[in-house]
């Protein structure tokens, strides 16, 4: 098998961990990897598009690398702002919890 | 089987152990420790894509920042998850979402083994136009020329992030320094490698964001590494975190999607088009706008890190 099919496989193995920690983690936090997992690997898939597109004496299409390296920097932006979210919903209600009915007494 | 082929096999089967230990391990704090592993394995499999430019960008931004702001994070919240322990679902969902999962997984696996090899692709159109832009990376003339606005967008998102996260301060705090209160220790491993590593890493970060125009680097990972040295003087309290209403600071955020957004609309002006760029002038105008770039990303990351100000400016 070569080393793109691999990374390929790989990939698309992650996107399955990542949906499952997504689906199933209680902790916000843990989902949140489960997002990062998934993402990286749909990166990965893009990954194999690329290597597959070498061509013009390119090793890997340039354009399916470029659009992984903005989402590389989006997903990092989305996890930084839900890490801000998560943290102040622990600050306000005293649990980090996604449970609608915790924290809801709290003046905050 | 070549040693090659054993080293890909052993990668792969690496890559997803940490990935299933991040998922199942009980503690928040050992999977986030298992992610920051996993990003830099992942930076390896790109590697062996051949996608340099992706690899360090996977092993900067996607291990390196990423990881300090979960770690943070998982330190933050440490002993919530005995309370959210209660709320998994039960047997039977849980079987469900892995069965929902596996058939995903097995639906891009029968995608990736049927991929048409050699597949679709823009590298002949890439390499034909490269010329134009008097660059010698395609990665670097992608993001900063052909599908220069996704990058100009990306650089708007990062900026939309910063507010989004400052905009969670409380009241009294608008303005007041960045991130959480940390206590004064100078002392130890970390104050001591925060006077080792900056001057070597701002070195490199210069280095790769000057060779991005014709090697693997840019304005994406230079800044990450930039980033990643102030944040490290910052967290061994070296240097205080700056104050959010510091024009200083506002005006470097806004600096990279500023300049680029001018020099775009300078397209109309000399060559017909938005975020075009006039013959000749193309790559002189690619490095003035990256080293803008470089310093919003330079100071956007740990802003992001930091989050929003829980104590006024003084």
């Amino acid at each position: 098998m070569s080393a793109p099919t691999l990374a390929g496989l790989t990939g698309a193995a992650l996107v399955g961990l990542g949906l499952y920690g997504l689906l199933v983690h209680p902790h916000p936090l843990r989902k949140l990897l489960g997002f990062n997992l998934l993402g990286s690997g749909v990166f990965l898939l893009f990954g194999i598009i690329a290597r597959k597109g070498a061509a013009a004496g390119f090793a890997a299409d340039p354009v399916p690398q470029a659009m992984v390296i903005t989402g590389i920097v989006v997903a990092f932006c989305a996890t930084a702002l839900s890490v801000a979210l998560l943290l102040r919903l622990f600050e306000a209600g005293g649990a980090a919890t996604l449970r609608p009915d915790v924290g809801r007494d709290d003046s905050d | 089987m070549s040693v090659i082929q054993a080293l890909d096999i052993s990668l792969a089967v690496l890559v997803l152990a940490v990935a299933i230990w991040t998922i199942v391990s009980r503690d928040a704090f050992a999977a986030v420790v298992g992610y920051v592993a996993y990003g830099l394995l992942v930076s390896l499999v790109w590697v062996r894509l051949f996608a340099v430019d992706v690899a360090l960008t996977e092993a900067a931004i996607g291990s390196g920042v990423t990881g300090v702001l979960l770690i943070s994070a998982a330190v933050r919240l440490r002993g919530t998850e005995a309370a959210v322990a209660a709320e998994w679902p039960g047997a039977g969902s849980r079987v469900l979402a892995a069965a929902l999962c596996m058939v995903v997984t097995a639906a891009l696996a029968a995608v990736v083994l049927t991929m048409p090899d050699p597949g679709a692709t823009l590298a002949p159109e890439a390499a034909r136009h490269l010329a134009e832009t008097e660059l010698g990376n395609p990665v670097t003339a992608v993001l900063m020329a052909f599908r220069a606005l996704d990058t100009l967008l990306e650089k708007v998102v990062l900026f939309l992030a910063v507010i989004g996260v400052w905009s969670l301060a409380a009241d009294g705090n608008w303005g007041g320094i960045a991130g959480p209160r940390r206590a004064t220790n100078r002392q130890g491993a970390l104050a001591f490698l925060a006077q080792l590593l900056p001057p070597v890493g701002i070195v490199v970060a210069i280095h790769i964001v000057w060779i991005g125009a014709n090697e693997p680097g840019g304005a994406f990972q230079g800044g990450a590494i930039l980033a990643a040295m102030w944040m490290i003087v910052i967290m061994a309290r070296l240097a205080e975190a700056p104050a959010i209403g510091e024009r200083r600071l506002r005006l470097a955020l806004v600096a990279g999607p500023a300049v680029f957004l001018a020099v775009g609309l300078m397209g109309f002006a000399v060559a017909n088009a938005f975020l075009a760029y006039p013959a000749g002038l193309a790559k002189p105008l690619i490095v003035f706008v990256e080293v803008f770039m470089t310093l919003s990303i330079a100071v956007s990351l740990p802003m992001l890190v930091l989050g929003p100000p829980d104590r006024p400016s003084s």
